[in-house]
């Protein structure tokens, strides 16, 4: 290794440790600040304390807007994975004209159902369906958003379960739900999951559809109540804000840390065998 | 244990192609049955058509005393193992072979009993705890037998059961599955286009081409007799030799030179008849020397087969190849003279390319 060489390994590690420790701040501000006395903007050696956790179970919204967002991001996985797999079994095994034309299709209009430009008519549609203000709607609209992607993801799933391990079961006189339950599902399991997660992670971080479609505090979750932690002086509470996050940051981390143990992630189909 | 009787099966994919032509079969009770073909014959769509996986347009399957045309693979009570295997990659050895007995509502330790009994008799003790994906590819295939065994079918269907294995082991696995299906009895249908493998398994066989049967016979009858020049190019390892010729008298003149008509052919042909002479390379002998009704060419290609040798001979107007014993080879580009051993010359007309005593059908659809 030449001199030369080696002034320039110890400069592109000084770069990468420089951009690493700029993406690391909000993090480090994330662990330590909730437990700090005097919490601030700035990143700063906390003088410990867990009184902003107390200060956050006095707010009488913020433990019951977690369970909210349990409820609205499970109910919207359940609905994803089940409709999603369904859809994509038959769309993998029927031969229809323009599938994939479809598919593209359903995932170009998937990125407009969900995002701001469709609210208006959302609201509007929900509100004719006497749906605002209630759990069950944004349910609805967070998968009908989410579908899309979630059926493009599993089809590939799908395509990768050879139709001869259907046809097997087949042949010993298994039914087509026989099949789906015992062959299809656990062979496509690392798939499933990935899209369950997917979409909780989604909900769970979705603040513009539970804000415009539900009214009642006490349904609304957390992603959602973070905006009403201002002290009386109209300043950001930054002791509740950064305490809410971390308590809001830690069931996704741990979600996500069991299920890749668990299944594994990944975006793709195939099988070892 | 059954018969399986086809009748005018016919099996037409939506798009008009006819995998099946109104095929009429029947594979006696206990008979190990081999359906032979080049790809897109229709051999593994008439398998599935037998198994249910595709539905016949026309014509009927039974199975014993069955009718089961209209019924479901799952009501038919044959075993099926598929080219890949199709094992459950999620299940252990034992829940695969086990899964079909659930299927048929068998109480746990039933099935469990006569998984282990399935897996002892195919020497898969010790591996019943293991996945596919830890298995080897004979394994696999000997578990995906199992899993047919277990079911006690009346008819087992093999869909190319050696294709997935390397040489070596092809050979093992083929005098295995012999004894298997003549020690269980049970009737066997299997497919695959690699004659040898027909040839030293079934004991009787279906040529098929173009979703019809061309031939049916024991390996022997197919071998030595094909009844088309389809079939002769099919079977055998070393192509037959096919000269086209003109029937002049009591000989055939092929290209200038003379062959002998066969005794049993001399009735069927007219003088001046357009005809196609097959013999086998085995059926040929060479010699260095002038011989009379031998063909005469020069040695152009020596090929070694092992125990013997493929030698071509070119002369005006068509190529002949005859084996000969190893260390018998002539030189190229020698003269030699290629003699048909009585009785093992075939006279094929010309214009369908069937045998010349077989009857002359109209008009082919």
């Amino acid at each position: 290794m030449t001199p030369r060489d080696f002034v320039g390994r110890i400069g592109f590690y000084v770069l990468i440790g420089l951009v690493t420790a700029f993406f690391a701040l909000p993090m480090l501000w994330l662990v330590g600040t909730p437990f700090d006395e005097q919490p601030g903007l700035a990143l700063s050696v906390p003088d410990p304390t867990l009184g902003n956790f107390s200060e956050l179970l006095d707010n009488r919204f913020a433990l019951p807007s977690l369970l909210n967002s349990v409820l609205l991001a499970l109910g919207t996985a359940v609905l994803v994975v089940a409709f999603a797999a369904t859809a994509a079994y038959s769309l993998s095994r029927v031969r229809i004209p323009g599938r994939d034309v479809l598919l593209y299709l359903l995932l170009l209009l998937s990125s407009i159902v969900t995002g701001t430009a469709a609210m208006v008519p959302i609201f509007l549609l929900m509100f004719e369906l006497g749906l605002i203000d209630s759990r069950v709607g944004v349910v609805l609209v967070l998968s009908g958003g989410l579908l899309p992607a979630a059926i493009f993801i599993l089809k590939d799933f799908m395509d990768s379960v050879p139709k001869s391990y259907e046809e097997s079961a087949r042949v010993f006189g298994a039914s087509a739900f026989q099949i789906l339950r015992d062959v299809v599902v656990p062979v496509i399991r690392p798939g499933l999951a990935t899209i369950a997660v997917w979409t909780i992670v989604n909900v769970w971080g979705n603040f513009l559809v539970p804000f415009i479609l539900l009214r009642d505090a006490d349904k609304q979750p957390a992603a959602v109540l973070m905006r009403t932690f201002y002290t009386e002086g109209g300043a950001p509470n930054l002791a509740l804000i950064s305490t809410f996050s971390l308590l809001f940051s830690i069931p996704v981390v741990v979600m996500y840390l069991f299920v890749n143990r668990k299944y594994g992630f990944r975006f793709y189909g195939g099988i070892k065998s | 244990m059954a018969a399986i009787k086809l009748d005018g099966l016919t099996k037409v994919y939506p798009g008009g192609v006819r995998a099946v032509d109104d095929l009429t079969l029947t594979i006696p009770d206990g008979e190990f049955f081999a359906l032979l073909g080049p790809s897109g014959c229709g051999k593994t769509t008439l398998l599935r058509t037998i198994a249910g996986l595709e539905e016949a347009t026309s014509g009927s399957v039974r199975i014993g005393d069955r009718d089961v045309t209209h019924l479901p693979p799952g009501k038919r009570e044959l075993a099926m193992v598929f080219q890949d295997y199709a094992l459950f990659p999620h299940m252990t050895v034992v829940d695969n072979i086990s899964y079909p007995l659930k299927i048929k509502g068998l109480a746990k330790d039933d099935r469990l009993g006569r998984a282990v009994k399935a897996g002892d008799e195919l020497s898969l003790d010790g591996l019943m705890q293991r996945r596919p994906a830890e298995l080897s590819g004979g394994q696999q295939q000997r578990v995906a037998l199992a899993r047919a065994i277990a079911t006690h079918p009346q008819v087992f269907l093999f869909d190319e059961p050696l294709s997935n294995l390397d040489a070596r082991l092809r050979l093992e696995a083929r005098t295995f599955l012999k004894r298997l299906q003549r020690d269980l009895g049970v009737t066997t249908v299997f497919v695959t286009h690699d004659q040898a493998e027909a040839l030293a398994m079934a004991d009787r066989m279906a040529v098929m081409d173009a979703g019809r049967i061309r031939q049916v016979g024991t390996a022997r009858e197919v071998f030595q007799r094909p009844a088309s020049t389809f079939v002769a190019n099919f079977i055998g390892s070393t192509p037959m030799n096919l000269l086209s010729g003109v029937v002049r008298g009591q000989a055939v003149n092929v290209s200038g030179q003379i062959v002998q008509l066969p005794g049993d052919a001399r009735q069927h042909v007219t003088d001046g008849q357009d005809v196609v002479v097959g013999v086998r390379p085995e059926y040929l002998s060479l010699s260095q020397s002038a011989a009379d009704g031998a063909l005469r060419g020069v040695v152009a290609i020596v090929e070694n087969l092992g125990t013997a040798s493929l030698v071509t001979l070119e002369s005006d107007g068509f190529t002949v190849a005859a084996t000969v014993a190893d260390g018998e080879e002539p030189a190229i580009g020698t003269d030699a003279w290629a003699l048909p051993i009585p009785g093992r010359t075939l006279v094929y007309r010309r214009e369908d390319g069937e045998l010349v005593d077989a009857p002359v059908v109209a008009a082919v659809a």
